[in-house]
């Protein structure tokens, strides 16, 4: 038997190491996905173990409706569920600093806060508040710049955006030594072989693809039997409109401090034109995951899952509409107050993001990662 | 429920032989209703901890390897069976296994080869992706598509057969009383493993003692109704598949993770904490069958499998765990064995273990001399604490007594084949299954003789009404 070399023996924790000792002695879900191929790796589960199995789960829903011990059977297993409560301990029990950790707990209220503060900085931010008058800050319409100094801007995001790493890394770094297995020599470099071949390189493409949501060549589940693509497909349309987003800030920065070329930017220039696109994605992507998560079973999901998704889903939708809206009415005289309002959500979003549910991107990754280098032994 | 009305097919139970009828009966254009006693939640039957059923194939497929001839499956039910079959019925359902995984998949069922750790059933076992409860899933949304109505907690309670014609069935549905009326019938509702009423009478205060692995919902009861109806009995009725589980298993619905499978790697003990069978006879897939008589045969029908740290590793986790010690004294202590003969048994043992090479993939030379019984193979001196007990009790899987049923699945009655009645599954799985079993062919038979019943039972509905021209067609 292996000790358990950080026990946080907590209900999900205690609740998941009874569910895999089922689950392993049963091994009808094996063909599902890779949760249950790690398991069969493992006689006996730490709380490491289970969080790393927990953080591999995709809630794609199948085992639960195919499990002969699902509630009410006195076995009571619910995987996706249990799974999906221990997750946001996880993340948790790795976020930095460690009293920042309720934030996970109070997302809604997280939000309000960081909002909050986003709306205070970006109006001090602006310059409409250092000169009286606005009629001098605003003398050319679409120039953000006026509003916000160029140099403001870059301080402001720079130092929440580094703080935003800073957090995310140690956070990364803390949970994969929670679920690093101490009795195997687990590089702590997850980085290590990045080819197409590597470990890294096919998690990656788990991850892309999100391989493990129609893992059996079928989509997740909504409800029993009821198997549709729109959850894919809404993560697709969030994940990829949020890394074109991504690169349409990088194009504009290297425009800005390579070429000298100051927004804005046409409307048919690239980093609108990556903006636009990854901005629609970041409307329909997150509203259909919300309708989607609506719609779904409950029984698939803990509420203290659930409850993380709704305000990150509504932060990423607010950001993205608010900054199409400044694109839309940047020749507007309200534009100022356009941009700052945006400024507000961009600022929020970035601070939140070591505390909400983006981290699960980080450790899930984290975790398919583990489970191909394992897969190769 | 809907207000009365005839249905063409009314197909009693709810596991995989009944829905395998009820869609076979209503893709032909039938007017179904299943009636299912568990609620909806429970139902399935024992279907529900099948993982795969057994069939034949004449080239590897993607699912199954090699070939497995209708003669080859033929001989492992003669083999099994002792002789204890009707070849007629076994060949129909050998050879029709072979258009199963198809007949299956046009359900919505999905399959998927053997799993780690049963690949000596990935030539002969076509195992259902997610086992039997999801299979069960696929075919009761087919169901729903098809139009077939399925009504729970429906309990049936009587059976008005008049002249070998069956008119109705009494059903208690959230305690009303309704009656069914249907022009054919197909009974799928098990066996009687689980009316514990029943097992005392045949096994007296020892069945106290018994698990039921499977659903709480088969009793029996439409077995019992048909036979007092006339039906011709099939099987043993004193004869159930028993294995032995471990005694912490709940008293229903365990299924398969309360199997044990550490029993060859060490000792088997009574209360007194004496050997009683031979633990290394036969590897343990071929053995398990034999234990849960071993154990209902004992003292207070309690055992315990007793091994050491060499055997940790070496077999299937369980869902409980072991009850562990430094000593075997100290073990005796927590299992409430006496100590001083638990150590001198296990003494006894370890001086009778011969040398050899442990080898647990093939019946190795390890074995013991001079004891009563002799462990034949795997025997290694039980010397490496931690010790560790898990206790046992007999598991009772399945029942073999049923109605006997011609190659149309009509049931014998005492005056001749009946008119319009059906079986199919467990109920009338003794006709083929005389005794012993063979993994995955209960799935089987349930699956061909679904079929057959469910069109069968059309079948008479659908010339009876061409006949008479009443003229009611189905859509």
């Amino acid at each position: 038997m292996r000790a358990d070399p950080l026990p946080v023996l907590t209900d999900a924790t205690v609740k998941s190491q009874h569910e895999m000792t089922v689950c392993n002695s049963c091994r009808y879900c094996e063909a599902y996905c890779p949760v249950f191929q790690a398991m069969e790796e493992r006689l006996t589960f730490t709380s490491g173990d289970v969080a790393y199995l927990a953080n591999l789960c995709h809630n794609c829903g199948e085992c639960l409706y195919a499990c002969q011990y699902a509630p009410p059977h006195e076995f009571g297993i619910d995987v996706p569920k249990t799974f999906s409560a221990l997750r946001v301990e996880s993340y948790a029990a790795a976020a930095w600093p460690a009293f920042a950790a309720p934030a996970f707990r109070s997302p809604w209220t997280t939000t309000a806060v960081a909002l909050a503060a986003g709306a205070l900085a970006s109006a001090l931010a602006a310059r409409t508040l250092w000169v009286g008058d606005a009629r001098v800050a605003f003398p050319a319409a679409a120039d953000f710049y006026s509003v916000v100094p160029h140099d403001v801007m870059v301080t402001l995001f720079g130092i929440v955006g580094l703080f935003a790493v800073v957090a995310l890394g140690i956070g990364y770094r803390r949970f994969i030594r929670s679920i690093a297995d101490p009795n195997i020599a687990d590089p702590p470099s997850p980085l290590r072989g990045f080819g197409a071949a590597s470990p890294v390189g096919a998690a990656a493409r788990d991850a892309l693809t999100l391989k493990h949501l129609h893992a059996t060549g079928e989509d997740c589940v909504d409800a029993e039997e009821k198997r549709r693509p729109w959850r894919r497909w809404m993560h697709h349309c969030t994940f990829y409109g949020f890394l074109l987003c991504f690169a349409s800030t990088s194009v504009a920065a290297i425009y800005h401090v390579v070429f000298g070329w100051v927004a804005p930017y046409a409307y048919t220039s690239l980093p609108v034109v990556l903006g636009t696109v990854g901005g629609l994605g970041l409307l329909v992507g997150p509203a259909g995951l919300f309708l989607v998560d609506r719609r779904r079973d409950p029984a698939l999901t803990h509420s203290t899952q659930a409850s993380l998704d709704a305000p990150f889903l509504a932060m990423l939708f607010l950001t993205s509409l608010t900054g199409l809206l400044l694109l839309a009415l940047r020749e507007k005289t309200f534009m100022p107050s356009l941009l700052i309002g945006h400024l507000a959500f961009v600022l929020a979003f970035f601070v939140t993001l070591p505390y909400g549910k983006f981290v699960h991107g980080i450790y899930r990754a984290a975790a398919l990662v583990k489970f191909r280098r394992e897969s190769n032994h | 429920m809907a207000p009365p009305e005839v249905y063409e097919v009314a197909v009693l139970g709810g596991g995989n032989a009944a829905l395998c009828a009820a869609l076979a009966a209503s893709e032909r254009g039938a007017r179904v209703i299943v009636l299912e006693r568990a609620p909806r939640v429970f139902r399935g039957g024992n279907s529900r901890h099948t993982r795969n059923l057994r069939c034949m194939h004449t080239a590897p497929t993607d699912i199954l390897t090699e070939s497995y001839s209708e003669d080859e499956f033929m001989t492992d039910l003669l083999r099994v069976t002792g002789g204890a079959t009707n070849e007629t019925l076994a060949r129909i359902v050998v050879r029709a296994s072979a258009d199963a995984p198809g007949r299956m998949r046009r359900f919505g069922v999905r399959l998927q080869p053997s799993l780690r750790g049963t690949l000596h059933l990935g030539r002969t076992n076509a195992f259902f992706l997610g086992g039997g409860k999801a299979l069960m899933n696929s075919y009761y949304a087919a169901a729903e598509r098809r139009g077939v109505h399925v009504v729970y907690d429906a309990d049936v309670i009587g059976l008005q057969i008049h002249d070998g014609r069956f008119e109705s069935a009494t059903v208690r549905i959230n305690g009303r009383e309704q009656q069914v009326r249907a022009r054919s019938v197909v009974l799928a509702a098990g066996g009687f493993e689980s009316n514990l009423e029943w097992l005392k009478e045949i096994w007296g205060d020892a069945a106290d003692n018994f698990l039921i692995r499977g659903t709480p919902y088969n009793t029996g009861t439409v077995l019992k109704l048909m036979l007092d109806a006339g039906a011709e009995p099939v099987g043993d009725p004193t004869q159930c598949h028993a294995v032995a589980i471990d005694a912490r298993a709940p008293k229903f619905d365990g299924g398969i993770v309360t199997r044990l499978d550490c029993v060859s790697l060490g000792i088997v003990v009574n209360k007194h904490g004496d050997r009683f069978y031979d633990e290394g006879e036969d590897f343990w897939p071929k053995r398990y069958a034999i234990w849960g008589r071993l154990v209902a045969q004992q003292p207070d029908q309690i055992a315990y499998s007793i091994i050491d740290a060499k055997a940790v590793g070496r077999f299937m986790p369980s869902v409980f765990p072991p009850i562990a010690a430094a000593s075997i004294r100290e073990l005796a202590a927590l299992i409430h064995v006496p100590a001083g003969t638990l150590a001198a048994t296990v003494e006894r043992f370890n001086g009778a273990v011969r040398p050899g090479i442990f080898n647990h993939e093939a019946l190795d030379d390890c074995r013991t001399d001079g004891l009563v019984p002799n462990k034949t193979h795997w025997a290694q001196r039980l010397d490496t604490p931690p010790f560790w007990a898990y206790p046992l009790r007999p598991g009772i899987t399945f029942t073999y007594l049923g109605v006997k049923v011609d190659e149309r699945a009509r049931v014998a009655l005492r005056g001749g084949p009946a008119a319009n009645i059906f079986a199919a599954g467990e109920i009338m799985a003794g006709n083929i299954l005389g005794k012993g079993y063979v993994a995955g062919v209960g799935m089987t038979i349930g699956t061909v003789f679904g079929e057959i019943a469910g069109r069968e039972a059309w079948r008479g509905v659908s010339s009876d009404a061409s006949a008479s021209h009443t003229g009611h067609r189905a859509r």
